[in-house]
């Protein structure tokens, strides 16, 4: 049986880990080649880096970081954070990146997604989507949770699938960060209606959370950050603690 | 000395690492004529199977992975380098596959698809190379599974059906999961792959 996912996400700015609070407040949290190297060995089942740092200088030390990571941890590695043209999902690739996960980008040209796919193929496409909710449904957000785009969130990755996305990587804005849980529902609505893999973001702060991440929010895989980067959980011991619970990790 | 088929069937690149951080010598393979001195093969590849075939074909590698074969020699397939191997694929119709094997290709009817993440390789074999592995989760992204005639299953896997996820047969294994991007485990199998077979 396939198993649930704990992917640790690292979000790197100027070469460096570091985690903030709804995208704001950033703290640094260590090396991305050790942290890279000490989560492969707790039994993370991929990599998520994002490069938070929109800048030039920032994105290239981002590859190297990526480069760097490939050469002595083998597990997926998915690249994220100012990814917006085909030259740009080629050079996160050869970096040594498996797949690439973009938001704003898709928003502004859907087109990237299918070129993304036809020329690399759909399983390294990831769809990254931030939701905020706004009243009965959830719209799909750009620039970092910045600016509002007319999608709802069920009809964008519909769409997007239909262009080849691989996969959707779901993040709930009012969540991020907030360790108040995932958006159950939003997870739950997103996860029964795609045709790909999804993998919950935003907000884990407790074990049970990514429990039910996966037993209500049906979700396949589960990102994780501040809980892990803090130490005040291994993911080593998350795994236990799902085994226990009946959810099919790798250990 | 490795070679690895390079055909244009995707990144090359965590093949290349995953042997080298091993402490292997590995060359990257861009015609049949760069085979002299390589004394294990391996073909890798994502993409679809019509397109693989093609590409093998334009760049001469079909025939010569066929005469590698039948020649005795070590040889590794992954992903789709596993499925090539057969004679067709659902994914493709009407092309004719490598044919190494008997059997066919076949897409995934229930669940998600593509299959992504990590599974189980359950031991099937008997072979050295079978007795070295026990059962390890490894990393799989694909839609489609080969179904040999053949009782060469070296590893089986379930999602929603059991699926032959590994084959061995005299010189050949080879391997539907990603070994190299299955960590401890999957850097395991190819270094038994190397010392064993």
């Amino acid at each position: 049986m396939l198993t649930k996912r704990i992917i640790p996400c690292l979000d790197v700015f100027e070469g460096r880990v570091v985690k903030g609070v709804n995208f704001r407040n950033l703290e640094d949290i260590g090396d991305p080649v050790e942290l890279a190297r000490y989560y492969n060995d707790e039994g993370a089942d991929e990599l998520v880096f994002l490069d938070v740092g929109a800048s030039y200088k920032s994105r290239n030390l981002m590859l190297d970081v990526v480069n760097a990571v490939s050469q002595v941890v083998f597990i997926p590695i998915s690249v994220g954070g100012g990814i917006r043209t085909v030259e740009d999902i080629r050079s996160a690739l050869l970096a040594g990146a498996d797949k690439v996960s973009f938001c704003t980008a898709a928003l502004e040209r859907p087109e990237l997604i299918r070129e993304g796919a036809k020329i690399f193929g759909s399983q390294c496409i990831v769809l990254s989507v931030d939701a905020r909710k706004e009243g009965e449904r959830y719209v799909a957000y750009k620039y970092g949770g910045r600016e509002r785009s007319d999608w709802d969130v069920i009809r964008w990755i519909r769409y997007a699938e239909s262009l080849g996305c691989g996969e959707v990587l779901l993040n709930s804005i009012d969540r991020d960060g907030t360790k108040e849980g995932y958006d159950l529902e939003l997870l739950k609505t997103v996860s029964e209606s795609a045709g790909v893999p999804v993998i919950a973001s935003g907000g884990a702060g407790r074990l049970h959370q990514i429990y039910e991440a996966f037993s209500e929010g049906k979700a396949d895989a589960a990102l994780v950050a501040s809980i892990v980067h803090k130490k005040e959980f291994r993911i080593r011991d998350i795994k236990l603690y799902l085994k226990d619970k009946g959810i099919n990790v790798r250990l | 000395m490795i070679g690895i088929v390079d055909y244009n069937a995707g990144n090359l690149f965590s093949v290349i690492n995953s042997l080298r951080f091993l402490g292997f010598q590995v060359r990257i393979l861009k015609s049949p004529a760069e085979l002299a001195g390589i004394d294990r093969l391996i073909l890798p590849g994502v993409g679809s199977f019509g397109a693989a075939i093609a590409n093998l074909q334009r760049s001469g590698f079909s025939d010569a992975v066929i005469e590698w074969i039948a020649s005795g020699r070590p040889f590794l397939g992954i992903c789709l380098g596993l499925q090539l191997l057969f004679e067709t694929s659902e994914e493709s119709d009407g092309i004719r596959g490598l044919s190494v094997l008997k059997g066919s290709v076949r897409k995934f009817r229930t669940n998600k698809v593509p299959q992504i993440g990590w599974n189980l390789g359950r031991v099937f074999g008997k072979s050295a190379l079978a007795e070295s592995l026990g059962d390890e989760y490894y990393y799989f992204v694909h839609s489609y599974y080969v179904c040999p005639e053949e009782e060469i299953a070296l590893l089986k896997t379930e999602y929603s059906v059991e699926f032959v996820s590994g084959i061995q047969k005299d010189n050949i294994v080879a391997v539907q999961f990603h070994p190299e991007k299955s960590s401890y485990a999957g850097l395991k199998f190819l270094k038994n792959w190397v010392e064993l077979c």
